[in-house]
């Protein structure tokens, strides 16, 4: 006999645990059934843009720090290269080598991260997590070698990165490469063929490939449905045609596919870590300041300069007026945008599922609000 | 390597099936009239020559005399970019736009977020409202005329918001 039920009307976050920061969601729920969401941004809206538009092209690196800030190499790469292109910079090769490995390793925290958190939302508290959390940690230490910092990088500047590796980044850099993939083995041993894993990710918030091309999603999401887009192949920017990498694709569209497209991505970055390594050649990280100047003027135009970010395509869009500040930066959020089906992903399902399809997207607030 | 293409061409194939729509072409973008922009979007996406699937990015800038929408369209089964632009409000007053939600779902929040901080509206849109700031927040922070708290204290003109914010 069926049991009588009501909708009810839950309000989750800002303040919880398992949306990824900041995120709020008006919930009606039929029982245990989804029949509306109504997603609340904001919370982390700090005007990056506004911001942006009273400081000079250099200054702005800071900001793209704070967007995404699991991934703030690949944040300073796709603006680096927007101004680059605006300006007419040629980069210095070494300075392309080093921000590639950079963005390459930021790519494997970023999905590490996810990977973490995604199994967190499954109620798996604590042990994925923490040995994600311990490899990324590895990576952060790089990072503290490069350029000092280990979050808010702010490493790279127009024309390559503002200083080069230290010596000992090298060796440690080797051997971390061995303990990522020691890790990413690790972590598909206990997962990948896990039962639970499956009985709650598999066939879960399915989306038809069509559909997620239709609503601008890109990225890991994308490629789960067996599309192949991956800019650093279709559109190759620095020096990704010299690199060899296999594009992950999974046609499953579910959440247990992009949680594999993701693992496997990181074996990936790893190959193109050690063919950077190998090809990398002495010579200056960035064109010295008779060339470029600290402050660029560019001509007035506008540029616009996608990359493939760890979460979509991660593009930035400046307008100059010939000025020392950008006229007008927009930032084309991956992670807002990866939002859009979020509807059609959770109504019907069940509210267990909520928070793994959430990790499954891959979100970052600091993106969402930027 | 993706094929961006040219203004001038892209005009030209927009003409031969929109006769009117274009305004000015230069090298990388296309400007075209806001009254036939469903027409146009709908003719990029599903038309052979064209198939722009993708609709990476929308946003505006503020240009003073007049604001630009400016769309950036990628073909995944052609590997093909291109830019197309609109000009609306001009002289500052009724900015607005057709909605391209129902040709590509992924404008959604894209031209809320337009419109929450730019203050351009999209005509038929399905959930037309702020999604950053909330309701009732005064103006709209990426317009060049919004005084922020800080710019107020540097020139002594009223902030646009006297929250403080």
């Amino acid at each position: 006999m069926a049991i009588k039920t009501q909708p009810v009307t839950v309000n989750l976050g800002p303040q919880h645990p398992s949306t990824h920061g900041v995120f709020r969601m008006r919930v009606m729920f039929d029982g245990e059934e989804i029949v509306d969401v109504e997603p609340v941004f904001g919370y982390l809206h700090r005007g990056s843009e506004k911001l942006a538009e009273e400081r000079t092209y250099t200054q702005v690196v800071t900001l793209t720090d704070r967007m995404d800030y699991v991934s703030s190499m690949l944040n300073n790469h796709a603006y680096m290269l927007a101004v680059e292109k605006l300006a007419g910079i040629e980069p210095s090769p070494r300075g392309v080598w080093l921000r590639m490995i950079a963005s390459e390793l930021q790519r494997i925290a970023s999905h590490l991260v996810a990977t973490g958190f995604l199994l967190q939302d499954l109620g798996a508290l604590g042990t994925p997590l923490i040995y994600a959390m311990r490899e990324r940690e590895n990576i952060l230490d790089l990072f503290e070698m490069l350029c000092g910092a280990r979050i808010t990088n702010s490493y790279l500047r127009p024309g390559g990165v503002f200083m080069d590796a230290p010596d000992e980044f090298w060796p440690a850099l080797k051997r971390s490469l061995v303990d990522i993939l020691n890790t990413i083995d690790e972590l598909e041993t206990y997962l990948s063929g896990n039962e639970i894993v499956f009985s709650r990710t598999k066939g879960t918030a399915v989306l038809p490939p069509e559909l997620l091309i239709n609503a601008s999603i890109t990225g890991p999401m994308l490629r789960a449905s067996g599309v192949d887009w991956d800019l650093r192949h279709r559109n190759p920017y620095d020096y990704y045609d010299k690199v060899q990498f296999n594009r992950i694709l999974h046609t499953a569209s579910d959440n247990y596919a992009r949680y594999w497209v993701r693992v496997q991505e990181m074996r990936e970055s790893l190959k193109i870590i050690h063919q950077c390594v190998e090809q990398i050649e002495p010579g200056p990280v960035r064109p010295s300041f008779d060339e470029i100047p600290r402050l660029i003027r560019p001509p007035v135009g506008d540029a616009y300069v996608a990359i493939e970010g760890s979460k979509g395509e991660l593009g930035f869009y400046l307008v100059s007026d010939g000025g020392i500040s950008p006229y007008r930066m927009h930032v084309r959020a991956s992670s807002l945008i990866n939002l859009t089906l979020l509807r059609d992903m959770l109504i019907g399902g069940l509210f267990g599922d909520l928070f793994v399809t959430f990790g499954s997207v891959d979100l970052n607030m600091g993106e969402v609000d930027r | 390597m993706t094929t961006a293409w040219s203004g001038a061409a892209l005009a030209e194939a927009i003409e031969a099936f929109a006769p009117g729509s274009v305004e000015k072409s230069a090298t990388r973008d296309v400007w075209l009239n806001p009254n036939s922009i469903l027409v146009v979007c709908e003719g990029l996406k599903t038309r052979s020559e064209f198939r722009f699937d993708l609709l990476s990015s929308v946003t505006a800038v503020d240009y003073i005399d007049h604001f630009e929408v400016v769309y950036h369209l990628t073909s995944l089964p052609m590997n093909a970019s291109a830019v197309i632009k609109t000009r609306v409000g001009l002289g500052r007053t009724d900015a607005s736009v057709p909605s391209v939600v129902s040709i590509w779902r992924g404008a959604d929040y894209q031209e809320r977020e337009v419109w929450d901080l730019m203050g351009i509206r999209f005509e038929g849109h399905p959930n037309h409202k702020r999604i950053m700031l909330w309701e009732g927040f005064p103006g709209h922070p990426l317009r060049k005329d919004y005084v922020t708290y800080d710019q107020s204290i540097e020139t002594g003109i009223t902030a646009s918001n006297e929250d403080g914010v």
